[in-house]
């Protein structure tokens, strides 16, 4: 295989693995910035796949090419809705939160296939017709060499996905939303004597989280699955967590982790076709991304780099 | 009543058992919103684990490796350490239990605690480096452990591939010898795959609390546990505290791993995702209120909701009933600093 072949296979594959890790890993971003651990994400990516995957399959007959988007917003709505649960039993009840995303994980895995046997009778949601294609983009796809590279034969979303991100590093960094954020996620009672409803910001970050994760899982199942089985998200909302601490906790940081780690996951989809790689098993490469940030973590320790007050919960008054 | 309710003491009870009655009228809300008469399903599930011998043997064999991973995460959990590791550490011990079951020839005597020995030992490796990397580098051991679950999971799914004999989704079956599976067992209970390793998860529960309560070992975890910089200072390691009691740790995930793969199987198979029975150890030992007695009680109602819940599926409820029970389960029990003080204010009130 060619060197220009290789790359016109492994970028798209790359942006349709990262898309949903980006997604997800810019959700994380919020929930902890604003001090809550979110190790519920891989759930509320079920959570958002499931939804999406259900909503396309109940409405495809009657709308059509337009259902998935539709899909993708119900997505949205249904995993900010699970991450009210997450919200509610760290802030207000001060519970463990790594205890509480495990419960919110261990929820959408029954609770997506409890609903696909009451729906559809089956271990799964049906299989839908429209899901996100491959497609061109208008005007870049024309660029010449790159054109053909990057904007050929793609999922759009994957570049939705991208400018969000910088949209969300704007937030974060430049607005006072984003410094209000920050703020109760690094010093809460400082910020509280600011003026800072601590617990409104901490709400509005988990609950974001919540639907950036159902964002990245209704674009996981729509691009690469048929339907939702208990087996579409497999493990990515733990990626995510990965590019979330690999990406330093920030939004550009988060983009290029995600990118890296979609393409190490696309670099095991092609491997058995290049010389060198062949050889290594493929599970080496889904390994990999996981043993990389164990790796960045202790190369990373000693730099106090995630925000300080992350997994704390708020008590108004305590010093 | 009320002072029951509002003793600090007797809460330490009255939380759990508020808890699993919440779960479970959570899941029977679950049920009415979907149509489903709640009062049927569970009494499909006390069917689907008392209603003969051989449900109650498969009740037990659910059991056996969600005490083990119970206790894992509750030997963490009373040092100040969040295991959530058990899961990889568990595929971990399953694969090295079959592979000395396999390739090593011995006489049963020999040969059988050999294998539960190397499964303990592969899940003490496995959980050895989150526990080096906190005591060394700082590094958190909770994203730590989740990263080497699925490290765990890709690269035994390639070494069980590799082993000598193997297809593309399972090893060879073990040397009889190797086997902790018993025809007397499994005849009293109507052929059902009941083995002996509920016998090691009882054993090891008892271990369990002795470590803990009763040795200085023990009293030095769980110093450690409470307050570390106070524990430095009345001169006790705590780096090496961290690092051993992640390894008894983790040591009970890989023996939960031998429950699964040379009792409940006898062999070791290449799994697509988690099974997940180390999360469902976090389940078990946050229920159990992390003591000895209170894991094996909790192993043994989660298995029944697993056990059970296939018969559910019987009568037309969804399997992962069970699931969702579990999971608000944890939830409330995650929440007992709000239903204590909720207690507390009842309390008053009632006053």
């Amino acid at each position: 295989m060619g060197i220009m072949d290789f790359i016109s296979i492994i970028i798209p594959l790359t942006l349709a693995a990262a898309a949903p890790i980006i997604s997800a890993s810019l959700g994380g971003l919020f929930s902890e910035r604003s001090g809550v651990v979110n190790i519920g994400l891989e759930g509320l990516m079920m959570i958002g796949a499931f939804t999406a995957a259900t909503v396309t399959v109940l409405i495809e007959s009657s709308l059509g090419a337009i259902s998935p988007w539709i899909g993708i917003f119900a997505g949205i709505i249904a995993g900010g809705l699970m991450s009210i649960i997450h919200a509610y039993v760290s802030i207000n009840l001060k519970a463990d939160q790594v205890i509480s995303g495990t419960a919110i994980n261990l929820l959408a895995g029954g609770i997506t296939i409890y609903l696909a046997q009451i729906i559809f009778n089956q271990q799964r949601t049906k299989a839908f017709l429209y899901g996100i294609k491959k497609q061109n983009i208008p005007v870049f796809a024309k660029l010449p060499v790159l054109g053909k590279m990057f904007f050929s034969s793609v999922h759009i979303t994957s570049y939705i996905v991208i400018i969000i991100a910088f949209i969300v590093w704007y937030v974060v960094y430049q607005t006072p939303f984003g410094l209000r954020l920050r703020a109760v996620g690094e010093h809460p009672g400082a910020a509280d004597s600011m003026g800072i409803n601590v617990y409104k910001m901490r709400y509005i970050g988990v609950i974001l989280s919540g639907m950036f994760a159902g964002m990245g899982g209704s674009i996981m199942v729509l691009t690469q699955d048929i339907q939702y089985t208990y087996a579409t998200i497999h493990g990515t909302g733990f990626i995510a967590l990965a590019a979330l601490i690999f990406g330093k906790w920030h939004p550009i940081g988060v983009l290029g982790a995600g990118i890296f780690f979609g393409f190490s996951q696309a670099l095991g989809v092609v491997a058995y076709q290049m010389p060198l790689l062949k050889n290594l098993p493929q599970e080496f490469f889904w390994a990999f991304p996981y043993i990389l940030t164990i790796i960045a973590l202790v190369v990373f320790s000693g730099r106090s780099v995630a925000p300080r007050a992350v997994g704390k919960p708020y008590e108004k008054g305590e010093r | 009543m009320l002072k029951f309710v509002t003793d600090e003491k007797k809460q330490k009870f009255l939380v759990p058992l508020l808890s699993v009655l919440f779960g479970f009228l959570a899941g029977a809300v679950v049920m009415i919103i979907t149509n489903i008469n709640p009062l049927d399903g569970y009494k499909a599930l006390i069917k689907g684990v008392l209603g003969n011998p051989r449900k109650f043997g498969e009740w037990i064999v659910s059991s056996t490796p969600l005490i083990l991973t119970g206790l894992a995460v509750a030997f963490g959990f009373r040092t100040g350490l969040f295991n959530i590791g058990a899961e990889g550490q568990l595929i971990v011990g399953s694969f090295a239990a079959v592979a000395v079951g396999i390739l090593i020839k011995a006489p049963k005597v020999i040969h059988l605690p050999l294998v539960l020995m190397a499964a303990a030992l592969a899940g003490a490796f496995w959980a050895f480096i989150p526990g080096f990397l906190k005591a060394r580098f700082r590094v958190h051991e909770v994203v730590v452990t989740i990263m080497l679950n699925y490290t765990a999971l890709n690269l035994v799914n390639y070494a069980i591939k590799s082993l000598p004999g193997s297809s593309n989704t399972k090893t060879v079956a073990i040397q009889p010898t190797a086997d902790l599976s018993s025809d007397f067992l499994s005849k009293i209970t109507s052929y059902s795959r009941l083995h002996w390793g509920f016998v090691v998860s009882i054993l090891m529960a008892v271990l369990f609390w002795y470590i803990i309560e009763k040795t200085t070992f023990g009293y030095e975890l769980r110093a450690v546990g409470f307050n570390p910089d106070a524990s430095e200072y009345a001169g006790m390691k705590v780096d090496r505290n961290i690092v051993l009691s992640m390894m008894i740790s983790g040591a009970f995930a890989g023996l939960a791993g031998a429950m699964i793969s040379i009792g409940t199987f006898d062999y070791a198979r290449v799994i697509g995702s988690f099974e997940g029975y180390g999360f469902d150890g976090i389940a078990v030992a946050l229920l159990g209120n992390n003591a000895g007695l209170g894991i094996v009680i909790a192993g043994f109602l989660f298995g029944a909701l697993k056990a059970g819940s296939r018969a559910m599926a019987l009568a037309s409820v969804p399997k992962e009933i069970a699931d969702i029970i579990m999971a608000f389960i944890v939830l409330f029990a995650a929440m007992n600093y709000g239903i204590k003080k909720l207690l507390v204010r009842l309390g008053k009130e009632a006053k």
